[in-house]
């Protein structure tokens, strides 16, 4: 008689689920390819609207170094170079200070020192930016102006990238903001891959007589490589398209960097404060055209990232 | 700045105060409370543009600099006029021009005349006209230390010199050419390299301040006037706030921002030889004297009134009008008798509100001219002010 009931209660279910699940299968279905159809349509609306400065400018629009409103002349150069400069600076930073943190918290630290730990990491990924910016404006660029780069223009001066004077202004400073900004996106991933990494791995090692410092990096980082790249690359991706914090603390000035201590201006932030008062015409569509350049930068390395994200949790999946 | 302040504050609470008094008649009189206030009765005729009896909403965006004049503009005219409802959203002077052009709002607003190709890009056969209401002034800031480390607050600088400096020509406080300028403190001046700080936005100020160097320098007219340059030299910083808080931030920095900034950020700025040879310190009287020296040459359409570099020995020479953008032609015959009244409003009793809160009214014969610019408003084809 219960399985009589059971079978019963199953049949009546099923049957009164068909209407609500028809409707929220369709539902959620069309909501998600609405989602498509906006990336779809941006995307169309980048490229119809950056048409004029595109047809004028062909592929000069991304090797001109001159952005000059008044005589009606626009390249984007100055602002990819300052984009990937300063982004390239917070990965340089972020990636090892990023990586060795995940795995203090992963393998070394107790869980009570780890919980609170990471809880404070992934806080720091809540602050506005516009508060870094001021923060950078007011405190670590004349901080970094007297210290770190002076020291660097002093003992690295005769290299030319090195090369001063520090203004605490400039590509490094807003390398430094924005290592803070990625920092909680690069240990958050990488702590979760390392984690994922199956402990048969640490034990085949450990067994061995391999040392723990030797068991991090012969058995676990091997075996993450591919997510903690994945994890940079996101941390990349987020660099790149910020704005606020950048625009505050890099100069605004469109040229091509000679020295890390330069002024110079990212896509993002070029796009931001001139936007507003942008002429209705070949300005406008200029400023659009850059936003299809950072849409293309941003797209190609978040599909590399997913790439190599999947790549690792595959097996663990399957494990 | 606290008498400024305070001023505001009572300003403010007065608003309020009044605001709080009208609700109660107001609800129980209905619209007639409309036709009273600062305005002569209607027996007066066309004396005066009429403001319409029913309820009217006008919306209007654009400049940040006259942002805080319009705030009390909109309060001073809505105790008069219960039932007109101003909206203003300070967006920006590209904004404001956007916005008139795409006819999303009632008037715009901007602190730069609208270029040709803007005025083309208007829908096809209708006319714009400009209106002044209000003058402005761009000073020059710095901040710098003398070689006695006491911070050195008089400087006379004139246009080459501003020029060569924005130009990257001129790269330390002691130069000759500023030494010249300055022989009382010329032994003062120090070797600190100087650091230029310019808008990173489009911005009417950069507007007035590139046209002044374009009008002075013929080295200049290479970069040309805008509200955008390719500048040569120097660091961008967003908004005046940001200028003026990049000059503070280190010893040697000079830039640009607005009258008020000025005075807001406590920065020395400098004496600028005008016309007449004499050397002039940014104030709101300077600017009016400008807009007085340059009313002889006055032309019929304000987007070209000269103001830069005017004659007069009181005139300061970077100056600027900011103007409200309205349609010639207005299509909703109610909305546009109620901006004219606005505007007429605006350019009599509003502009004795201006010093209070440190703008620059207009001078007589400008306010003359604008408020003849107001006949030629018209809805459906007849003047809503006729002569």
């Amino acid at each position: 008689m219960t399985t009589a009931t059971a079978t019963a209660a199953a049949r009546f279910g099923q049957a009164a689920s068909r209407v609500p699940d028809l409707v929220f299968r369709s539902g959620s279905g069309i909501l998600a390819w609405v989602t498509v159809a906006i990336l779809g349509l941006l995307a169309a609306l980048l490229v119809a609207n950056s048409g004029e400065v595109l047809g004028k400018f062909g592929i000069t629009f991304l090797t001109g170094t001159t952005w000059d409103p008044i005589a009606g002349i626009y390249g984007a150069l100055p602002f990819i170079v300052g984009t990937i400069a300063s982004s390239v600076i917070a990965i340089v930073l972020a990636t090892p200070i990023g990586l060795l943190t995940a795995i203090f918290l992963a393998e070394l630290a107790p869980r009570r020192v780890a919980i609170p730990l990471t809880f404070t990491i992934e806080l720091l990924a809540a602050i506005p930016s516009v508060v870094f910016g001021l923060w950078g404006v007011f405190v670590l660029g004349p901080f970094l102006s007297k210290t770190v780069e002076a020291w660097i223009v002093g003992t690295l001066g005769w290299i030319p990238i090195f090369a001063g004077p520090p203004f605490g202004v400039g590509l490094f400073t807003a390398g430094v903001i924005l290592t803070l900004m990625i920092l909680p996106t690069i240990v958050a991933i990488s702590r979760d891959v390392i984690t994922a990494v199956p402990d048969s791995q640490r034990e085949a090692m450990l067994a061995l007589g391999a040392t723990r410092w030797e068991m991090i990096t012969k058995a676990v980082l091997p075996y993450a490589r591919s997510g903690i790249i994945g994890a940079v690359i996101l941390g990349l991706g987020r660099a790149l398209g910020e704005t606020m914090a950048v625009t505050m603390v890099i100069g605004n000035r469109p040229q091509i960097p000679q020295s890390i201590f330069d002024s110079s201006q990212t896509i993002a932030s070029q796009i931001a404060t001139t936007f507003n008062e942008a002429s209705i015409g070949l300005q406008t569509s200029a400023l659009i055209g850059l936003g299809l350049v950072l849409l293309v930068i941003t797209m190609t390395l978040n599909v590399i990232a997913r790439l190599l994200v999947w790549r690792v949790a595959g097996p663990q999946g399957t494990s | 700045m606290i008498n400024r302040a305070s001023r505001l504050a009572s300003l403010a609470f007065g608003a309020i105060v009044v605001i709080a008094g009208c609700a109660s008649p107001g609800a129980t009189t209905g619209p007639t409370t409309g036709g009273q206030g600062s305005q002569p009765p209607a027996s007066t005729g066309p004396s005066t543009p009429q403001v319409p009896s029913g309820n009217v909403s006008l919306s209007g965006a654009g400049a940040t600099f006259p942002a805080l004049l319009y705030q009390v503009w909109i309060e001073k005219f809505g105790e008069a006029h219960s039932n007109v409802t101003i909206d203003y959203q300070a967006i920006g002077s590209g904004g404001g021009i956007k916005a008139i052009t795409q006819q999303t709002v009632d008037f715009g607003a901007s602190d730069a005349a609208m270029k040709d190709e803007e005025i083309a890009a208007l829908p096809a056969g209708t006319k714009i006209l400009h209106v002044p209401t209000a003058l402005g002034a761009v000073v020059v800031i710095f901040n710098l230390a003398g070689v006695d480390k006491t911070v050195i607050k008089n400087l006379n600088l004139d246009g080459d010199t501003i020029a060569g400096i924005f130009l990257g020509r001129i790269t330390a406080w002691n130069d000759p050419a500023i030494a010249a300028l300055n022989a009382d403190v010329a032994g003062n001046l120090p070797a600190t390299p100087i650091k230029v700080i310019h808008r990173s936005d489009g911005s009417g100020t950069t507007n007035a301040f590139t046209t002044y160097l374009a009008t002075v320098s013929s080295e200049w007219k290479a970069v040309g006037a805008g509200k955008e340059v390719n500048w040569p030299t120097g660091d961008g910083a967003p908004g005046n706030d940001g200028v003026s808080g990049g000059v503070k931030t280190a010893d040697g920095r000079i830039g640009y921002v607005e009258l008020q900034y000025a005075v807001v950020s406590g920065l020395a700025s400098a004496a600028i030889k005008n016309a007449n040879g004499k050397f002039v310190s940014g104030s709101s009287a300077g600017v009016t004297a400008a807009a007085e020296g340059a009313v002889a040459a006055f032309p019929d359409d304000f987007r070209a009134a000269p103001i830069i570099n005017g004659p007069g020995d009181d005139t300061y020479p970077i100056a600027a009008y900011t103007y409200l953008l309205v349609y010639q032609d207005q299509t909703d015959a109610t909305k546009g008798q109620a901006l004219t009244a606005y505007l007429y409003w605006a350019l009599t009793d509003g502009q004795s509100e201006e010093k209070a809160i440190g703008y620059a009214p207009l001078p007589a014969p400008i306010q003359e001219k604008a408020l003849e610019e107001l006949h030629q408003i018209t809805t459906g084809g007849s003047a809503i002010w006729p002569m």
